[in-house]
């Protein structure tokens, strides 16, 4: 790989490859911090509570939910479609930038990768429990049963089956394989005779032989040439629910590239939450640095504008097709009940990001912080915006309708988001949040003692 | 390949038993439904390899099932076949409804011994097969949880004989002592109940016979009395009518006989058959009811104003016929145009009025005979039945009960703690009269005032006969063992008057002497007859029309009350509850009045003007002179000044359903000159602060200019029979389609509602919720808009708030042949069938919602909760209103699945009943024929603004309905390409317009 010594180094400070080691093992190796205990317990509360307003949705019925004869989607489908586009970052980030050799990936690919994995645990809950009938979910497999009876491939709810389970596993796949030897690595750091056995296990017998390297790497590109049409074939499948509808606000073509852009978006800007939290938190200013947040807040310009030219192009189809549906639809989500819920879209996603435009903001690390929550609402608000006000007021006025969430939706969601924040938090502890052995292998090209701004 | 027999028998005549057929019309079912089966049966295939495989399957499930707790069903067959019952089959008989206000002649489906549906008898001559939404809930009240099951004393049970031996003694002893015995009854229209009655009070001469309407007619009695020396209500033919000039008398959802009403009018409103002609309908009224909403012309109009403009209307028309005018101040309205309108159409007009004033009777009474209607439009010579009562006895009654004259009570089929409006006052004065008898077959408020009760049966375990007009004669008969201790009121007085004859002999006896013409064909035949038809027409010779009097004007226009600044209180019966009889009837209440479309309460309709004035908005609840609180609700029509509440809510005892559901307006109702007033003024209306949630099922009002109810003007309609419809045949030019569409080879399934004829009257409603077990799902799920009606009333408005146009639509499944909800079902649980119908397969539904999104039409209902108790988790049900109690699930339809928590349903064309329609057609080896097949909506509707059949073949009617330029279909644009189809709504309208004269 090239050395470019006109940009800034990826990696700050006198690292060698033991010191790089021991940075990143250090948090995994020590006692948890206090503040660890306080958020794993406080994210294991939301998580309970989000299964007990599960139990009872299932119990009672969906009717414990705020849904009605005219909103037949809403919070649920909302959540599922933000969870997957948050599980969107780490796909792209280990394969598409690995493919186009983006090297300021692999300070990020890991943990973005676990969080993809995470979110999409979260999203395909709800597929799930929004079902009226969960215990007949196997229906929708296609399966061999004696009643002869198949699935529709007609129906985009079927795709959706198919894409999520098949991101999930790549997305599985590949962070496995590029733990394994970082998980060497913990194997031979940690002292503990039952935890080095387990990582042992783990490690799959990894021995760091040449051979390994050479397979590893293979298999990783190989990998990343599957799972790089998957970004982009998800969230396509998931808008396919929304644009073969008839329902006006959602049959739209635009959505496949609009979707894309927008998970690719949020999933940075939940990458970019969780990352300014770690970097501090673990130690890892070195590793992720403020060029590292730069890059990714080009991304967050790049995405969130397609986003913007995409709902302003929404408006125009729907004023230039004449058709009276769809310009209602779209003067009642910008002047209607939930204009609200429109405008705060509207501030977050589009406007929002172009202050990035400014470099000073760019790789000001408070700033980043707060605007990736932005996007983190302003994203969800998207979703709730296409499905809600879509479908409250459609095709015949008699059965408008409004709704706003009961108190189990609400309970699910942060359910959700303590999952997602547990199952993170245990992450950090068990493998280590940066890939070791990448990192290890842009030091000479792109560390800070390499590349001649620290003189021996 | 080898052939099974079962005997020798059928293995010599295999054929045999197949040549039989089913008589349908004579009710002589026998088993060859089962036949239909048997031609695959008999040819059972099977190697030795087979025997081995099926023997190790059902080995293996036998110990798999028998390793699961199975639970146990009771399921006990016929050791002896009933006569007439084929398991799986339905029986009908003819019957009679007659709640003490309004009559039908009936048909009731019976399986397996349980009545479970109510249609119309086609062959009434006065309801011509129509229902209304009460007649077809009747059935429900039948498993009703609430009734009373036993004779009671003092609240507890007693039985009969201790009953009958106290009661006899007490009124043995009031009889001795000389003390009134008052028997407190509706209308009675059964001649043998009269007959009985006048038994008992030859029995016991101190019995009064005190006729009680809660709903009255009582100033049209009287005034028809004095114009015409008869004490009768009048036959009305609006069907014969030009124009009809309604003053707040809502004949088509409530007053005197609305079924028989729809039926004319909606002929009146028939452009199908290349009638030119259109009733002309124009109604004054403060509120909005049902029949104003209907109304060619809608006059808002305070009812304080109602007699001066009559008056004023009477005093033009005699003007221009040299009669005799009196003075009248100007009225709030300009009449010229009506009075034009109506001296063009002498002799075919009607003019009606609601109020009770007998004045204001009078002057209608005037206007109608210088208009010539009476004889033709009007018939005095057939008076209606149903009405009898004089509020004025019910007052003096109570006097007398006051003042200590009275000893006994009987009440049969009245509840006047509830609806008389010194309720309170009477249910004080019940025990302390020596006797209190009820014979209430539900728990009431003056039952449950009495001493002793004395329950009847219900109407369909009940004998009963009725005469509706003059020799329009029918009969009731049980369709089902009484369910409880229950005896007929009719044999409670026989045997109390010591006649010792069942009442169905009884009835038998009065028919023969009075009805029987004696005849070749005897008796027996003719009662067998009579009760198979369920009608019987007396021939008789039509007594000459009753002379007009020209009298009592004269004091009707000294009585013109002044304009009053006050608030006026209207108040008005909704379709469903009424009079609040049937309050504890779960689908009654559940129905969305087709005004305002709000379930489980009343309210207080208030106009957008008043609204505005004074702050008020939907859902607050005001305070009228602090004597009651209701929630407003802004009314689109209302008459400026006045607010308006529906009567028959906030019932006290009722049962889980009816309690505690709205409020009791009837002790604010006021009397003159004897006669309870539809109205009164109120002082002040205050707001309370406190808001109410009302269950709305629609809550836009406005169709925001689609094209969703086609209309034109009559005008328009003449000169070009697709006026309002032009965009059909552009739409049908343009919409295009990538897929190949659907292949019907044998019947494709359609309908036509005529918006024309549509009334909104909702009996279609309740019809489809008997027939197909729709749920109910209780207040808080409707108001979260989860009520689960397959087929809906769309009411939108249109104009001005003040006094805008209504348009009504009828919204069931639209079984699009390019349905959107089929293709995104993941696991095809909903499928098109080759006959054009969008089905549901419940049992492969798991419950996404998806189609249910996808659907332009949104009819489609999800099962939110465990509303039926059919879910596999227990003690999750859902059931506010006691529908999940067994007595209850008595009712459902066992020909239509009850559906679980979590799947989604709708209407299927009433699948179940076309399916039974074609084994009928194939056993009887012949093609269905056009009409044959009805869904129960359409069976229902007293309109007859549905019609359904077969696409496929060009001459059945719905086909040449959809070729008619009236048909369109809905969001046709779509290219959903629905099986429904509607016909354009044509006002008369454009003759005031253009040619005032």
């Amino acid at each position: 790989m090239q050395t470019h010594s006109i940009r800034e180094p990826l990696i700050k400070g006198d690292k060698n490859y033991a010191t790089i080691t021991a940075d990143i093992a250090r948090p995994i190796l020590r006692k948890p911090l206090k503040s660890w205990f306080v958020g794993i317990t406080f994210t294991s509360i939301l998580t309970v509570i989000g299964f007990f307003a599960i139990a009872m949705t299932i119990w009672k019925g969906i009717g414990l939910w705020n849904e009605n004869r005219t909103i037949g989607w809403a919070w649920d489908i909302t959540n599922l479609v933000w969870w997957i586009g948050i599980g969107h970052a780490g796909t792209f980030i280990s394969a598409i930038l690995l493919l186009f050799r983006q090297k300021w990936r692999t300070s990020i690919n890991r943990s973005a990768e676990a969080m993809t994995i995470f979110a999409v645990i979260c999203a395909a809950l709800f597929p799930l429990i929004h079902l009226g009938r969960l215990p007949l979910m196997h229906y929708i497999l296609p399966y061999p049963n004696t009643r002869d009876v198949w699935v529709n491939f007609n129906s985009p709810l079927l795709w959706d089956v198919f894409a999520i389970t098949t991101y999930l596993l790549v997305s599985l796949l590949f962070w496995y394989m590029g733990l394994l030897p970082d998980i060497a690595s913990m194997r031979d750091k940690v002292k503990h005779r039952v935890v080095k056995k387990i990582y042992s296990f783990l490690s799959f017998g990894w021995t760091g032989s040449a051979r390994h390297w050479s397979r590893h790497a293979s298999m990783s590109l190989i990998l990343a040439g599957i799972a790089a049409p998957l970004v982009l074939s998800v969230h396509s499948v998931v808008s396919f629910d929304f644009a073969t509808s008839v329902i006006p606000g959602w049959h739209t073509t635009i959505f496949p590239p609009y979707f894309v852009s927008g998970a690719i978006f949020s999933g940075f800007a939940m990458v970019l939450t969780l990352m300014l939290v770690a970097r501090k938190t673990m130690g890892l200013t070195d590793y992720i640095t403020v060029g590292h947040i730069e890059s990714m807040n080009k991304i967050i310009i790049a995405t969130g504008s397609i986003v913007g030219i995409a709902y302003i192009t929404e408006l125009f189809m729907a004023w230039y097709s004449g058709v009276v549906y769809e310009r209602f639809t779209f003067f009642n989500r910008a002047f209607g009940p939930y204009a609200w819920a429109y405008w705060i879209m509207m501030s977050c996603n589009v406007i929002s990001p172009q202050l990035l435009w400014i470099r000073k903001l760019r790789r000001n690390l408070v700033f980043t912080f707060i605007l990736s929550i932005f996007i983190n609402i302003g994203m969800w608000f998207e979703r709730f915006v296409i499905i809600i006000t879509s479908l409250h007021r459609d095709y015949l006025p008699s059965s408008w309708s409004h709704y706003k969430p009961s108190i189990y939706e609400v309970a699910i969601f942060l359910g959700t988001l303590g999952l997602f924040f547990t199952l993170f938090l245990l992450f950090i502890r068990i493998f280590p949040v940066v890939a070791i052995s990448e990192v290890k292998h842009i030091l000479k090209s792109s560390g800070e003692n390499h590349t001649g701004k620290i003189k021996h | 390949m080898k052939e099974l027999w079962k005997s020798i028998d059928e293995k010599n005549q295999v054929k045999v038993s197949r040549v039989s057929h089913v008589n349908r019309n004579k009710n002589t079912l026998d088993s060859s439904v089962t036949e239909i089966f048997e031609d695959k049966v008999m040819q059972l295939s099977g190697s030795r390899r087979d025997f081995l495989k099926l023997f190790g399957f059902s080995i293996a499930s036998a110990a798999v099932a028998a390793s699961c707790e199975q639970p146990v069903r009771k399921a006990i067959p016929y050791l002896i076949q009933p006569e007439e019952l084929t398991p799986g089959v339905a029986n009908y008989y003819a019957s009679t409804y007659f709640d003490g206000l309004d009559y039908c002649s009936i048909l009731v489906k019976v399986r397996e011994g349980r009545p479970i549906k109510i249609e119309g008898n086609p062959l009434s001559p006065v309801t011509m097969g129509g229902t209304s939404a009460r007649v077809q809930a009747s059935v429900l009240e039948l498993y009703d949880d609430y009734r009373y099951k036993s004779p009671s004393s003092n609240k507890v049970s007693i039985s009969w004989d201790e009953a009958d031996t106290a009661i006899m003694r007490m009124l043995k002893k009031l009889d001795a002592d000389k003390k009134e015995i008052a028997l407190i009854t509706p209308t009675i229209i059964s001649p043998s109940t009269r007959k009985a009655i006048d038994d008992f009070r030859k029995a016991y001469p101190m019995v009064t016979h005190i006729t009680y309407d809660a709903v009255s007619a009582s100033a049209m009695l009287e005034a028809n009395k004095i114009s015409f020396g008869v004490e009768a209500i009048p036959s009305y033919h609006f069907d014969k009518a030009d124009i009809v000039l309604s003053f707040d008398a809502d004949f088509l959802g409530n007053w005197l006989s609305p079924v028989e009403f729809n039926k004319q009018y909606s002929r009146a409103k028939d452009l199908t058959t290349g009638n030119k002609r259109l009733l002309k309908h124009i109604h004054f009224e403060p509120g909005m009811t049902l029949t104003g909403s209907n109304a060619d012309k809608h006059v808002p109009m305070k009812l304080s104003d109602e007699k001066n403009i009559l008056a004023d209307i009477y005093n033009k028309l005699a003007a221009n016929y040299g009669s005799k005018t009196f003075t009248n101040s100007s009225p709030a309205v300009n009449t010229d145009d009506y009075v034009n309108m109506l001296i063009q159409s002498l002799g075919s007009s009607i003019i009606i009025s609601g109020s009770n004033d007998t004045g204001t009777q009078i002057i209608v009474n005037a206007i109608n005979y210088l208009l010539g209607n009476y004889g033709k439009t009007i018939d005095l010579s057939s008076p209606l039945l149903n009405r009898q009562g004089r509020d004025g006895d019910m007052y003096s009654l109570v006097e007398r009960i006051g003042n200590g004259k009275v000893g006994g009570l009987i009440f049969y089929d009245v509840n006047p703690v509830y609806d008389f409006p010194a309720g309170e006052n009477l249910k004080k004065l019940i025990p302390e009269c020596e006797l209190a008898v009820s014979f209430a077959t539900n728990i009431d408020e003056t039952a449950e005032a009495s001493q002793y009760i004395c329950p009847d049966s219900h109407f369909l375990e009940s004998w009963n006969d009725a005469k509706i007009k003059p020799g329009m004669m029918s009969l009731a008969q049980p369709v089902i063992r009484p369910l409880f201790s229950t005896r007929q009121a009719q044999e409670s007085l026989l045997i109390w008057a010591g006649i010792n004859v069942s009442y169905s002999e009884y009835i038998k006896m009065y028919w023969q002497e009075n009805i029987y013409n004696p005849s070749a064909e005897g008796f027996d035949n003719f009662w067998i007859k009579c009760l198979h038809d369920g009608v019987y027409e007396l021939e008789r010779t039509k007594p000459a029309h009753p002379q007009y009097r020209r009298e009592g004007i004269a004091d009707a226009f000294g009585n013109i009350n002044a304009d009053s600044e006050n608030y006026e209180l209207s108040f008005y019966y909704k379709v469903g509850i009424g009079s609040g009889k049937h309050a504890n009837n779960p689908w009654l209440q559940e129905l969305p009045d087709p005004v305002t479309r709000a379930a489980w309460d009343n309210y207080l309709c208030v106009s957008p003007a008043d609204a505005a004035a004074n702050n008020w908005k939907t859902g607050d609840i005001v305070s009228l002179d602090e004597k009651i609180e209701l929630p407003i609700l802004i009314q689109p029509g209302q008459t400026k000044g006045t607010v308006s509440a529906a009567l028959g809510y906030g019932r006290e005892l009722a049962g889980k359903a009816g309690e505690g559901v709205g409020r009791n307006l009837f002790p604010l109702m006021k009397a003159e000159n004897g006669n309870r007033q539809n109205y009164r003024t109120i002082g002040n209306i205050t707001r309370t602060g406190r808001t109410y949630s009302l269950a709305m099922t629609q809550m836009h009002h406005s169709m925001e200019g689609r094209a969703i109810i086609r209309n034109a003007s009559l005008g328009d309609y003449l000169k070009n029979p697709s006026a309002g419809n032009e965009i059909h045949a552009e739409i049908a030019k343009k919409n295009a389609s990538i897929y190949p569409l659907h292949e019907y080879k044998g019947h494709h399934w359609g309908m036509v509602i005529d918006l024309n004829k549509c009334t909104g009257c909702s009996a279609c409603v309740i019809a489809c919720t008997a027939e197909n077990n729709v749920p109910v799902v209780g207040k808080n799920e409707v108001i979260r808009s989860h009520e689960m009606h397959w087929i809906r009333i769309d009411r939108y408005y249109e104009g001005n708030p003040d006094n805008p146009a209504v348009y009504r639509q009828p919204v069931l499944c639209q079984h699009c042949d390019n349905a959107p909800c089929e293709n995104v079902c993941p696991v095809a649980a909903t499928t098109h069938s080759d006959e054009g119908i969008n089905q549901m397969a419940y049992n492969r539904c798991i419950g996404t919602r998806y189609c249910n999104n996808n659907c332009p039409y949104k009819v489609r209902r999800f099962n939110w909760f465990d509303y039926t108790a059919s879910d596999p988790f227990k003690n999750n049900t859902y059931d506010p209103a006691g529908m999940t109690v067994d007595l209850r699930r008595m009712v459902l339809n066992p020909d239509v699945v009850v559906r679980s928590k979590g799947v989604i349903e709708k209407c299927s064309f009433c699948i179940q009943r076309i399916q039974e329609k074609k084994l009928a057609a194939k056993l009887e080896d012949r093609m269905l024929n056009d009409g044959e097949v009805m869904p129960a909506c359409q069976q229902a509707c007293p309109a007859n603004a549905i019609v359904f059949g077969d696409i496929n073949d060009p001459e059945s009617k719905v086909s040449k309905l959809f070729r008619d330029p009236r048909n369109y279909h809905l969001l046709e644009e779509l290219n959903t390409l629905p099986s429904v189809g509607y016909l354009t709504k044509i006002h008369n309208q454009q003759e005031t317009a253009e040619n005032p004269k």
